[in-house]
């Protein structure tokens, strides 16, 4: 929620502070759903103005209120104004952009300009943001501003409204919760942070996981309904979810003999899973953000229906309960012995348990599957360095992080640093945990007679390159731990004190483009230089997202954005190549939504090589101007374009002899152009500056078709020719 | 020397052939090479209503309100302060082909819905149009439309516009009328100044391998220009509007049998657009040896010669060669026995 203070005077106000509890002569909110969760009208002055965004009509609203909303009207004599300011949006074409409603609104009642004069303002307002560039805009929104008049309704206030206790701040959920979210999440969701005291807030600043599940946004106006009929269970519908609102599970049909009646759950299609093993697909109601994109991905449809897929869309209102019920349900059930799922396949690996969920992310994001999905495969093992950008705020957004933990209590710890020093902040960590490794090593073999010498060897000498190593490793951790419990050797508590440290962690060094190609490329060459073993995720979105949209060196030729508004004159530079050169680099491109074997193939690689890996992944954007219902269709286009090649360059097939270059996309099936015009980023300067527009288009199409030959030669063995003019 | 100047809406031309609305007109250059090749005067490319609302609506939610749920993504696209409209853009151009052209420029609109017209041929009318078309592609697929309700969409849009503009207007109508000399009389009397037939509708394909329908575009073929022909044959001296053949004209000969039956200008794109500018004035080459052949002296001599009201059999063109047409038919030896 978002509160605006704004205070208006004769004189200009110069001193910033807010309207204080009780000042407020209009209070307006915008949003109905609101009224239920906040109290509104605490700051309202007596003999105010309320007005509010509601479908309720007048003559109904007032029974719909709170108690105390309407305990507080009497009390302090407010004017309660209403409008259904979707439904006058809808009307006139607007869509679901209310402002100009709300804001006409204010000016009809607040009394703070003659009527006439403050609409005439309005007015003149949209002819200057609209002008001659659309006439149709100028229309629309003078018809919206005619309509919010006649729309505009002041309701009858009732004294004999009962008169109830003040709202309960935690809900049902919040007695389940831990103390720490109770006393300190949940109070700073429902706007009351400032009354939290210091002494509360976590000395070292270390926050726990798995907060996240506790703000259930409710955005979602539809959200997907799994047809278990049809579905093939391949998994792509929670691959691609940028929300972790859709997941899978297996169990055993005995675990689900207790779920509620309306939850789904059908006998697992794949042999490889004993038999009365069982599949669930289920949506989390209440943190789904509505996006579109897992339906878009369900490569299902209905031999008698064409548009029913696996996964289709249905209006939340009726599903919303029993879907809750069924989520509750889902996540009570037993997780499933990872050692038995396949995780190089998609439809395996997305039954293991995502680490990271329900974040603040746009809906239809392009980066955070990338996220999920590291934390489905090491989630209990990693180590996250996240530079400043989106993922940096949806990452740590306290007081909540989407990061979570797994039924054993293991997940990634994570931490932020500067676009500047993030990769250099990843490597120390990677440092640190080799050095306490090291040392724990050392410690071991000290105490080879007091722990066992067979037990210390294999503590030292684990092979921990994949998970089944790690379980092993665990499991010795844990005998020795218990052997140093029983032990009185002076360096035993030392030792308990860094065990943990023997099993191998997996550092992810995560950010935007801006840090990796731009502001933090200094370090995150000088770590590409080294031989340690960090995991480097590059979530291109080809712009400063969170930043607000300005060029990076990896916007592309042609697309406007900030400091490029007569588009970008020079290619995006190619990250993934220049580390390639190196030779001892793992380097992949992916783009999860063009092909998503790939993408998972590039994690489980990049991860397993025992050096620097640098995986550069494709992301669409708000920024890049579409629906973001098609972000997979964009990221298609972008392969198959030629604008986005993927391929992968692993030094072990050097080692081996081989060709460590492997292209994975097939030569451009799509001219440049196609994809440049599908994206608003690209397509809006065809409409300032149509003729460097279509000399950015060539110039791409060209490139385009130059960089494919480069890596064709590569994945050949050629030398590499030379780049024209180099 | 053979006379093939034509009237098309009160123009007098200097032959009966058209470059119809396509992206030929987009380009300045090309443009000359039409004029300069030989065609009588330009159809622009065709001012798409919903290209203008989907460009609103594009400029509103990227431009303007991208940051909805996301305040910091309101100003990631910058550059609206520059940002062209398309009709604004349609109107630039216009006025460039008129002051490089000396041939006549008629701007093409295509939409459906039944207002705001006026203000688009306000503008049209002043950014220099000799004529308008009006290309109103409506698929009619209501169960709860009529055919007279169709037709009377058409009428109150040509009624907006022609209390707008003084322009000449041509109906630019599809094939899919119930009484199409009825309707045409209508467009008549409610001031339009030509009709063109037939509009072609792109139909949509089914992609087999991802089930998707795909729109595509496929040029006319020669046979198309049958259609044109019985219809104008049957139009041809019963109205006083000027017809215009469109679709299917890939040779000489479907533009001498169009003008034959009564087509007053002949309209070229598909043919344009496969073999460039050289086509139309292959055309014309071959127009005018045909018909020194014949020894017609003029376009005016043989224009609607052939109409319906001037055949000795007046049901050759409408029903009943229907059943003489299907026992002609007979399977290639082998086939059927």
């Amino acid at each position: 929620m978002t509160v605006s203070h704004l205070r208006f005077g004769p004189a200009p106000i110069r001193s910033a502070y807010l309207v204080e509890a009780g000042m407020a002569h209009f209070v307006a909110c915008h949003q109905p759903v609101f009224v239920d969760r906040y109290d509104l009208l605490a700051h309202a002055a007596p003999d105010g103005v309320f007005l509010l965004n509601t479908s309720e009509p007048a003559d109904r609203v007032w029974n719909t209120l709170p108690d105390t909303m309407r305990a507080q009207i009497v009390e302090k004599r407010l004017q309660l104004w209403v409008i259904d300011a979707y439904a006058v949006a809808a009307e006139a074409g607007m869509g679901r952009r209310i402002n100009t409603i709300m804001q006409t609104c204010f000016f009809a009642i607040s009394g703070l300009l003659p009527k006439d004069e403050a609409i005439a303002a309005i007015k003149h307002a949209v002819d200057k943001t609209y002008g001659r560039k659309s006439k149709r805009l100028v229309e629309l929104n003078y018809r919206a501003i005619d309509a919010t008049l006649a729309h505009l309704r002041q309701v009858t206030i009732q004294p004999a409204g009962a008169i109830g206790k003040p709202p309960e701040p935690a809900s049902a959920v919040a007695q389940i919760v831990p103390d720490f979210v109770r006393d300190l999440t949940l109070p700073i969701y429902q706007g009351h942070g400032d009354r939290l005291p210091v002494s509360l807030l976590p000395v070292d600043g270390t926050y726990p996981l798995g907060t996240a599940q506790y703000e259930k946004r409710n955005i979602a106006l539809e959200i997907p309904v799994w047809e278990a009929d049809l579905c093939t269970q391949c998994g792509k519908c929670v691959f691609v979810c940028p929300h972790t609102a859709i997941r899978a599970r297996a169990f055993s049909a005995e675990a689900a003999s207790d779920a509620p009646p309306t939850f789904k759950h059908v006998p697992a299609k794949s042999k490889e899973f004993p038999a009365g093993t069982h599949i669930s697909y289920q949506v989390a109601p209440e943190d789904c953000t509505g996006c579109g994109d897992c339906v878009e991905a369900c490569p299902i449809h209905d031999k008698s229906n064409v548009s029913r897929r696996a996964v289709n869309m249905a209006p939340v209102g009726p599903l919303r309960d029993p879907e809750r019920d069924n989520f509750a349900f889902f996540l009570r059930l037993p997780e499933f012995d990872r050692s038995m799922i396949k995780h190089g396949t998609i439809p395996g690996s997305m039954l293991l348990d995502p680490l990271f969920e329900f974040s603040g992310a746009c809906a239809g994001c392009g980066e955070t599957p990338y996220i999920r999905l590291a934390t489905q495969l090491f989630g209990d093992r990693m180590l996250i360095a996240n530079a400043t950008g989106c993922s940096s705020i949806y990452g740590g957004n306290l007081p909540s992080t989407p990061y979570t933990v797994n039924g054993a209590g293991r997940g990634p710890a994570w931490s932020n640093s500067l676009f500047e020093d993030n990769a250099e902040f990843g490597l120390g960590m990677r440092l640190a945990a080799d050095q306490l490794m090291d040392y724990a090593k050392q410690l071991a073999r000290e105490l080879a007679n007091e722990i066992g010498g067979n037990l210390a060897d294999a503590l030292v000498s684990a092979d921990q390159r994949e998970e089944v190593g790690i379980v092993e490793q665990r499991q010795r951790v844990a005998l020795l731990l218990d052997k140093l419990a029983a032990s009185r050797h002076p360096r035993a508590k030392e030792l308990a004190s860094v065990a943990e440290w023997l099993i191998r962690r997996s550092v992810w060094i995560i950010g935007g483009d801006g840090w990796a190609y731009d502001i933090g490329y200094g370090g995150l060459d000088h770590v590409l230089a080294l031989p340690y073993d960090v995991n480097i995720l590059v979530l291109d979105t080809e712009v400063y997202s969170n930043t607000g949209g300005q060029t990076s060196k990896a916007t592309p030729i042609g697309a406007v954005a900030k400091f490029s508004a007569g588009g970008k004159a020079t290619a995006k530079k190619d990250l993934a190549k220049i580390a390639s050169d190196y030779g001892h680099v793992y380097v992949a491109t992916a783009a999860y939504g063009a092909k998503d074997v790939q993408t998972l193939r590039v994690f489980h690689e990049a991860e397993s090589y025992a050096g620097p890996s640098l995986i550069v992944a494709y992301s669409p954007c708000i920024a890049h101007g579409y629906d973001m219902l098609y972000n997979q269709r964009q990221q298609e286009l972008a392969v198959k374009s030629g604008h986005w090649p993927l391929f992968r360059f692993d030094p072990r097939l050097a080692e081996a002899g081989g060709n460590p270059f492997k292209l994975d996309s097939a030569a451009p099936s799509q001219p440049v152009k196609t994809f440049m015009e599908s994206e608003t980023r690209f397509a809006m300067l065809q409409r300032s500056h149509p003729e460097a527009a279509q000399g950015f288009l060539q110039q791409a199409q060209r490139d385009a078709e130059r960089r494919f030959k480069m890596y064709q030669d590569m994945a050949q063995g050629h030398a590499v020719e030379p780049k024209p003019g180099a | 020397m053979i006379d093939l100047s034509t009237d098309y809406l009160g123009l007098k031309l200097k032959n009966p052939l058209v470059p119809s609305a396509s992206p030929l007109s987009k380009n300045l250059d090309t443009a000359l090479r039409l004029e300069d090749a030989g065609a009588a005067a330009l159809v622009m490319y065709s001012l798409f209503e919903e290209e203008l609302r989907a460009e609103d609506a594009m400029m509103d939610r990227f431009l303007l309100h991208a940051g909805i749920g996301h305040g910091e993504a309101d100003g990631f696209l910058p550059g609206f302060g520059e940002f062209q409209g398309g009709l604004e853009r349609y109107l630039e151009h216009l006025q460039r082909l008129k002051s490089r052209l000396e041939i006549p420029v008629v701007a093409s609109l295509n939409g459906v819905s039944p207002s705001g017209w006026v203000e688009l041929g306000h503008a049209l009318q002043e950014a220099g149009a000799d004529a308008l078309e009006l290309n109103v592609y409506h698929v009619a697929a209501e169960m709860l439309e009529s055919g007279e309700a169709v037709e009377a969409r058409y009428l109150s849009l040509l009624r907006e516009l022609r209390s707008a503009v003084s322009l000449p207007i041509v109906m630019k109508l599809s094939p899919f009328f119930s009484s199409l000399p009825h309707f045409v009389k209508q467009l008549e009397l409610a001031g339009a100044q030509g009709v063109a037939l037939f509009n072609r509708f792109y139909q949509p394909d089914i992609d087999l391998d991802t089930l998707c329908v795909v729109d595509q575009l496929h040029l006319s073929y020669p046979d198309e220009a049958l259609l044109r022909i019985r219809w104008l044959s049957i139009l041809h001296g019963r109205t006083h509007l000027t017809l215009a053949a469109t679709g299917g004209v890939h040779s000489h000969e479907e533009a001498m049998k169009l003008l034959l039956v009564g087509a007053d200008v002949v309209h070229l794109a598909s043919c344009l657009l496969q073999h460039g500018p050289a086509r139309l004035t292959q055309i014309l080459h071959d127009m005018e040896r045909w018909m020194s052949e014949q020894e017609y002296v003029s376009v005016a001599q043989l224009k609607g010669s052939m109409s319906q009201k001037n055949l000795s059999d007046p049901a050759a063109m409408a029903r009943s060669s229907y059943l003489r047409v299907l026992d002609s038919f007979s399977p290639r030896p082998g086939v059927w026995s």
